[in-house]
Formats: C-alpha cells, structure tokens, sequence
C-alpha cells in the first residue's frame, strides 16, 4: 500500500516497508550466489592460458597479416557455392514453409484439431535444429556436397518461415476476407484475393530476412563437409594456413555486407 | 410474395447472448427499409445470417423462393452472388487497385484461375467501367484502393456489391465512418442505384434522421426483437425511447436536422 496515512495527511511512497525490505534482501541473495559462481569458475579455470591470452592472440593476429591475396583464385567458385546454398535453400525453404503455414494459422486450417498440431510440430522440430546439424544427418544420407548444403539450409529455414508467415495469416484483417466471402467467391479465390494480397509484404519481408540469415549460416557449411567457402576454411585452419583464413573471412564479411545492401534494398521497395 | 422472408431467425452465440430472438420479417421486391436500433441491437448479426457469414441458430430465411438456410456449400455460394453486401469500414482489399476490387464482385461467376490470373470476361470489365463512370470514379480505376478517402472507398464497395448483379443489396452501417456531408452523398447514392434497378435493400444504420430522411419504411430492432415497423414519420419520441433508450429525442432529432440542411445548403 504506497498511500501512508501520516499525521500530516497521506503520504505516498513507491513501495511500502515490507516491499522495500523484501528487495533489498532478494538482491543480497542475489549478489551472494553471483560471487559464488564467480569463486568456483575462478577455481576451475586455469588463470595461465588466460594471462596469455591476448599475445597469442596477437601472434595470430601478426601470422595472418597481410593476407594471402593470390589464394583469391580458390575461393570464387566456393563463395559463389555459399551464394546458391543459400538462395537455393531459402526458395525451397519458402515453396515448403507456405502450404505449413496456411495449414497452421487458426482462420485458415482446415481443421484447428487434427491438421494445426501437425503443422506446428513441423514448425518447431524444423527450427529446433541446428542448420549444422541437419547438415551432419544429410551427409549421412545423400553424400557431402553442395546438395546436403542446400537442403540442410532449406529444412531449417522451413520453420522459421513458417511461423513468421502463419502469425501474419493469423494477424489479417477479417471484413476484408468476410467481404470477398460475401460475393459467392469460393475458398480458394478467397484464400486468392482476401488473404494473400494481405500477407504479400510480410512473406516477402520474411524472405528476405531468412536469405540475409542463410548467408551467413550456409559459410560455415563447409566445416562438416556440405560444400562452399567452410570447405576452405577448414581446411587452411586445419593446416594452420593464417594468412588464407584472414582472406577467406574477409570474402565472408564481403558477402555478408553485399547480402545485407541486397534486403535492405528489396524490403524498401516492397514496403 | 415478398422477395426476402425471415421466419423466427435466431442466434445465440456461443457465449449465451441471444443476439437475434425469432425475428420475423417480409421485404417485397425493391423496397429500401432502413434498421436502426443500438449498438449491440443484433443489426449486424441480422444481414450477415442472411447471406450466412453467421450461422443463424434456428428459423429460416428464404430468397425468391430459395431457402438459404438450408443450402449446402456450393449451392451458398451461388445464393450469395444475388446479395451485394456494403460494408462499415468498407472492406476493400486495401494492397489491390481499385479495378480488381470492383471486378472482385464477380468471384462468383468466374472460375479460379481466371480470377487469379485476372482474366475476366470483357463484358465484367465493362460493366466495371460503368458502374465506376456512374459512382463518379472512372479516373481512379487503376489507384490502388488504400490511396482512396474514406467516401471514395465507400463507391467502391458500392460498385463491388452491385457488379453481382444483386437481387438484395445488404448494408452494413454505410455511413458510420465518414463525415456528414459525405455520409448524406454516399446514402443517397445507394438509394438512387436501389431505384434504378430496382433492387430491396435492408440498411442498418444508427443515424436515425438519415434513416428518415431516405428510406420508406424503418424497422426498429433492440436487443434483438422488432420493436418497431412502419414509415420514417411514425417514429414518435415514444417509439426512439422504446429502441434507444431514454432521451430528449424532440431535441437531439430537430438539432440533427438543422445540421442536415445547412450541409444541404453548402452542397
């Protein structure tokens, strides 16, 4: 009760005493168990490799400058490998993620009972999965390469899509479909003319935002073997080849630059 | 024989709230009746269990013989195309251009893949075209419809409605979002189209002395029963009081009137 009757009439306060007291002692708990945790990881780790940290680092710094400019000639099919994962597998992603999401929105599954669970168990075993890892499984299945790459970008970004498309199908304004309804138009001319125009921005947003992501998710690919520039990085790390890794993050960076130029230009012109 | 016949048309919601109780209702072929009643009277839930965008719990509607209650899928949807619905907020799809709006109006007479691609037969398009010459908006055909105001919008839905080549026009509170003067134009304009072509039209509206002022006959409706049915003129104080509630209606009617014709004068 923030009003406190005085002498002096009513005096109003943020928190009375017993909220204040409850506060402070919940913040001593607090900071106790935080210099707990502090004592047992100082114990656990071993301060040498720490304290020596930042020469190595700057060892490494020093080995991989300047870059090694003439291995540029290896990387172009490579980079251009990550490019088409990630362009394939976002527009696979999107022909899978559209029928899911219509059947997982509320307003236009078929049945909220037996097809909406499905829908969304797809949803988020999908997303709940590393792209890495689905990486791993495909390679088991259908051989290393650019195709594994592809698909393990495509089933992740199912989900994703998915959700962020049927929460825009849910989110529709409804005099609209009523009114197209209203004219004797059948279920999928409504779906044609009263939902779709409605969703068009938000899937093409979505697009976008999930080809910028799978950029820079299909560049590490490569470290289990499904093909694009992880493929060279890997390999130069492995053979402590400094110089070609600090090239090949720098194609990285580029790319991730241009991708991000491209989505912002795409999404002005949508919106 | 009257073209629209509710008989004991009722529904209750899910919730319990008996929004219509056994209305009972004949609209002859051409006549323009005008509900009025509260909010929550059950006016809106009363045109959309014509055309069924709400399920009606029990009694029956029919259409030129047709009874619309009973109808499976296919057969609704064939009905639906000989009732044009107006609507409050308009009800454009706002991404589309004004043409495809109006040209939407024919969804029940084309097949899928022709609307989708928008091909429509010629003759659809130019009856588009005219009816947009009549409503006053042919150079905006290609303007897509959340560039329009509010009064443009409204010709739109109007010209939507009437491309289904309606027998029943039902309108939903047509004048609610716009202004005065623009809400006079846009219900007259309605009541013109209804005698050109002599279609029936049931118009809620809360604008009791716009109600007045165009239709012929007002059906009073509050918390879901017909309380009133008879010419605009016989809405006596006694009668508002028993729809709306109780107030000054001498004063509130006369004043609205006042505003009326000094927005006449300025037309």
């Amino acid at each position: 009760m923030p009003v406190l009757e005085t002498a002096n009439g009513p005096v109003w306060r943020r928190r009375n005493r017993r909220e204040a007291l409850t506060r402070w002692a919940t913040w001593l708990v607090g900071a106790l168990i935080f210099l707990w945790c502090w004592a047992r990881i100082s114990d656990a780790t071993t301060w040498f490799f720490v304290w020596d940290a930042p020469s190595i680092a700057g060892d490494i710094l020093g080995r991989a400058t300047p870059p090694r400019w003439s291995y540029i000639d290896n990387l172009w099919v490579p980079i251009w490998d990550t490019l088409n994962i990630a362009t394939l597998g976002t527009l696979a992603a999107l022909v899978m993620a559209v029928p899911v999401a219509f059947l997982a929105a509320r307003n236009t599954t078929p049945s909220a009972l037996f097809v909406r669970p499905v829908a969304l168990l797809i949803i988020v075993a999908t997303r709940s999965i590393n792209s890495l890892i689905w990486a791993l499984l495909l390679i088991a299945i259908i051989g290393p390469g650019v195709f594994a790459g592809i698909m393990a970008i495509a089933i992740r970004s199912i989900g994703f899509c998915a959700k962020l498309l049927y929460e825009a199908i849910e989110e529709i304004d409804g005099t609209q479909v009523e009114a197209i309804t209203a004219t004797g138009a059948s279920r999928w001319q409504v779906m044609a003319y009263g939902i779709v125009p409605q969703v068009m921005p938000a899937f093409a947003g979505i697009a976008v935002f999930r080809w910028d992501i799978n950029i820079r998710e299909s560049t590490v690919l490569g470290l289990v073997g499904a093909g694009g520039i992880g493929l060279q990085l890997q390999a130069s790390l492995n053979t402590l080849a400094w110089p070609q890794v600090s090239l090949i993050l720098l194609v990285i960076l580029l790319a991730v630059v241009l991708s991000e130029w491209v989505s912002a230009k795409v999404r002005g012109a949508i919106i | 024989m009257p073209m629209l016949t509710l008989d004991a048309l009722t529904k209750t919601y899910k919730t319990g709230d008996q929004a219509l109780k056994a209305v009972t209702l004949d609209v002859p072929a051409g006549q323009v009746l005008a509900l009025i009643g509260p909010s929550g009277a059950g006016k809106s839930t009363l045109i959309r269990c014509i055309n069924r965008l709400v399920e009606p719990t029990s009694g029956t509607a029919t259409l030129d013989g047709v009874e619309l209650t009973r109808l499976g899928p296919a057969a609704l949807r064939r009905e639906r195309r000989r009732m044009g619905m107006i609507f409050q907020e308009y009800a454009l799809v706002e991404r589309l251009t004004v043409m495809e709006n109006v040209l939407s109006g024919r969804l029940g007479y084309v097949g899928f893949w022709r609307s989708l691609t928008r091909r429509y037969p010629q003759r659809d398009v130019d009856e588009a075209f005219r009816l947009l010459d009549r409503v006053g908006l042919l150079h905006m055909a290609d303007k897509r419809a959340d560039q329009l105001s509010g009064g443009q919008r409204q010709r739109v839905g109007i010209c939507r409605a009437l491309i289904q080549d309606p027998a029943l026009l039902l309108v939903d509170e047509p004048t609610a979002s716009l202004d005065p003067k623009t809400s006079r134009q846009i219900m007259r304009l309605i009541c013109e189209l209804c005698a050109e072509r002599g279609l029936a039209a049931i118009i809620n509206i809360h604008d009791v002395a716009l109600a007045q002022r165009f239709v012929a006959r007002v059906i009073g409706l509050r918390m879901g029963e017909i309380v009133y049915d008879g010419p605009p003129d016989g809405l006596s104080p006694d009668k508002l009081t028993e729809i709306y509630g109780e107030e000054d209606w001498e004063a509130t009617i006369e004043k609205v009137d006042e505003e009326d014709d000094a927005v006449e004068a300025a037309e």
